[in-house]
C-alpha cells in the first residue's frame, strides 16, 4: 500500500540523512543529476563564483566571499551569495559553478536540519564535515566535465570548544586547516595576504580586517573577483561563528573596514 | 482456516475499540495558542523518547498512543516536509497538506490493515504576525479535526477539553498558557505533575527561520514555581 508519503512507513532508510533520502526517492532533485549528462562544449560558459575564504581567530572563525559571479570575461552577477549559514554553529562558502554551488548549499542546510529533527540532536562538527565531503564526492562526475564546486566549511565545535576550518578538493577529500584558507579563482592571492598577516592570537576586529584585506588583494589580482563596490553599495558577505552562534557582520561594519584599508593604501 | 463472515460495521467497531483502548493507556498532550505562538505540553517521564517534535519552520507534531507508531509517522512527516520544501519553496510546506497526508495514511491503515494504528496526533502551524495559527487533530481512523485556540489528544482528551473550555483565554502570555496546561493535565490525571516529567515545546512566531524551541528545564521550573495570580 502506498500512502501519500510514498512507501514511507516501510522505508528501508535507517540513516537520518536527507541526501540519502533524495537518492532513494527523488534522485532528480540531487544537484549532480542532469548535469552529469551535460558535456562541456568548447566555449560554453557557465556563471562561476570566485573567491571565498575562512580565517580563525581567538574565539571563532570568520568566513567571507566576494559577491561576483563571472561568465568568461563577463560579469554574470554582482550580488551572488556564496556564504551560507549551515546551522546555528556552522557556515559553508562555495566557489565554482554557481548553479550547483547554490544547490549544494541548500542541500547541506536541509541535511543538517533534517538530521537534527529526526534524531533530536545535532550532528557533531566532524559529522557535518564528513557529510559535506560525501556530497562533494557525489558531484565528481559533473566536476570531471568542468562543473566544479569547492566548498569551505567552518564552524564552532561546541564539544572541543574551538573554531574549525575544513577545506575540500573535488574528489571529496576533506582536510582540516588550523589557521586560514581561501579558494576560488582569487584564492591564491587571498591566501598570500593572509599568510603575511596571520598571527595566532587575533581578536575579531583584527581577523575581519585581515579577511577583508585578503579579499581586496584577490580582487586586485584576479579578474573574476570583485572588490568593494562603493558606488552600488555592494560589499562581500562576511559571517562570524563563535560559541554563541553564527551572525552576519553588518554591511556598515564591512564598509568601515574597507574605508580604513583604502585610506591606509592611499597614504602608502 | 475457514473463511467466516464479519460485517464491515462490526469490524470497524472492533478496530475502533481496539485503537481507543491502546491510546487510552498513554498520557495526554495539550496544544494551546498564546500571544506569540503555540505551546505544546505533554506529560512524559522519558527525556529522550519525545512525543513532541519539530517538523518544519513553522510546523510541529505531537503524538499520543503507541510510541513506535507515532514515531514512524513523525519521521515520515519530516521527510515529506523536507522534500517538499527542497523541491518547491520553504513557504509551500503547510500544516494543512501535511495533516491531509497523515489523515490519508492513518485512514488507509485503519480500513485496510488488520491492526489499526493506536495513535492520535496533532499537527500545528504558527501563523505570522496577524495570521491565524492552525491546529489539526488526527485520530486513529484518519478523521481530521480543525481546532481553534486549543486542542488535546490522548486518553483524557475529552476531560481536558471540558476543563479548558471555560478557562482558555485568547492572547494569554506564554507563562499563563503553560500554567493553565499543566493545571489541566493535573486535573485530568487527579495528581501533581512533576516539572521534570513535562515535555514542553513552543512555536515562537517572534523567532526568525525555525520557530520551534524547547524551553529549558530551569526556565520551566521558574515559571511553574512562581505563585500564580488567582
Amino acid at each position: 500500500m502506498r500512502s501519500l508519503f510514498g512507501d514511507d512507513l516501510r522505508s528501508k532508510l535507517v540513516d537520518s540523512s536527507f541526501f540519502d533520502l533524495l537518492q532513494e526517492r527523488r534522485p532528480d532533485l540531487l544537484p549532480r543529476m542532469g548535469l552529469s549528462a551535460l558535456e562541456e562544449k568548447k566555449g560554453m560558459e557557465v556563471p562561476r563564483g570566485t573567491t571565498i575564504l575562512a580565517f580563525r581567530y581567538q574565539g571563532g572563525v570568520v568566513i567571507a566571499g566576494d559577491r561576483q559571479a563571472t561568465e568568461g570575461f563577463q560579469v554574470a552577477s554582482r550580488t551572488i551569495e556564496k556564504v551560507y549559514k549551515a546551522d546555528e554553529h556552522s557556515a559553508v562558502a562555495i566557489a565554482g559553478v554557481a548553479g550547483p554551488a547554490v544547490e549544494l548549499a541548500k542541500l547541506f542546510q536541509t541535511e543538517l536540519a533534517h538530521y537534527e529533527k529526526l534524531e533530536g540532536v545535532q550532528l557533531s562538527m566532524e559529522g557535518k564535515a564528513n557529510k559535506l565531503a560525501q556530497m562533494v564526492k557525489a558531484n565528481l562526475p559533473a566536476a570531471m566535465q568542468g562543473l566544479i564546486v569547492i566548498p569551505i566549511f567552518v564552524g564552532y565545535d561546541l564539544r572541543k570548544d574551538e573554531g574549525k576550518i575544513y577545506k575540500y578538493d573535488l574528489t571529496g577529500g576533506r582536510y582540516e586547516e588550523a589557521e586560514y584558507y581561501a579558494t576560488g579563482s582569487g584564492g591564491m592571492h587571498a591566501r598570500a595576504t593572509m599568510k603575511k598577516l596571520y598571527r595566532a592570537a587575533m581578536d575579531e576586529e583584527e581577523a575581519l580586517r585581515v579577511a577583508m584585506e585578503a579579499l581586496y588583494d584577490a580582487a586586485e589580482e584576479d579578474l573574476g573577483t570583485a572588490g568593494p563596490d562603493f558606488v552600488r553599495g555592494i560589499f562581500p558577505t562576511v559571517k562570524v561563528v563563535t560559541k554563541e552562534g553564527i551572525r552576519d557582520v553588518e554591511e556598515e561594519r564591512v564598509r568601515g573596514i574597507y574605508e580604513a584599508i583604502l585610506e591606509k593604501r592611499r597614504r602608502g | 482456516m475457514l473463511p467466516y463472515y464479519v460485517s464491515p460495521e462490526q469490524m470497524m467497531q472492533d478496530k475502533a475499540e481496539y485503537a481507543r483502548k491502546g491510546i487510552a493507556k498513554g498520557k495526554s498532550i495539550i496544544t494551546m495558542e498564546y500571544a506569540d505562538g503555540i505551546l505544546l505540553v505533554a506529560e512524559n517521564p522519558s527525556a529522550s523518547l519525545n512525543k513532541i517534535s519539530e517538523i518544519y519552520d513553522k510546523i510541529a507534531f505531537a503524538g499520543a498512543g503507541k510510541y513506535g507508531e507515532f514515531e514512524n509517522l513523525r519521521k515520515a512527516g519530516i521527510r515529506y516536509a523536507d522534500i517538499k520544501g527542497y523541491s518547491y519553496g520553504r513557504e509551500d510546506v503547510t500544516a494543512k497538506s501535511l495533516a491531509n497526508a497523515y489523515s490519508q495514511t492513518i485512514g488507509n491503515i485503519f480500513s485496510q490493515e488488520l491492526k489499526p494504528l493506536e495513535v492520535e496526533i496533532l499537527v500545528v502551524q504558527v501563523g505570522d504576525e496577524g495570521d491565524p495559527s492552525e491546529l489539526y487533530r488526527i485520530s486513529f481512523d484518519g478523521s481530521i479535526g480543525d481546532e481553534t485556540g486549543f486542542a488535546a489528544i490522548g486518553g483524557q482528551a475529552e476531560e481536558l477539553k471540558v476543563y479548558l473550555r471555560d478557562k482558555y483565554q485568547k492572547d494569554q502570555s506564554f507563562e499563563a498558557a503553560l500554567k493553565l496546561s499543566v493545571k489541566a493535565l493535573e486535573a485530568a490525571a487527579s495528581q501533581k505533575v512533576k516539572p521534570q516529567n513535562l515535555e514542553v515545546a513552543i512555536l515562537d512566531r517572534k523567532r526568525s527561520g525555525r520557530k520551534f524551541r524547547r524551553p529549558s528545564a530551569s526556565e520551566l521550573q521558574g515559571i511553574l514555581e512562581e505563585p500564580s495570580e488567582g
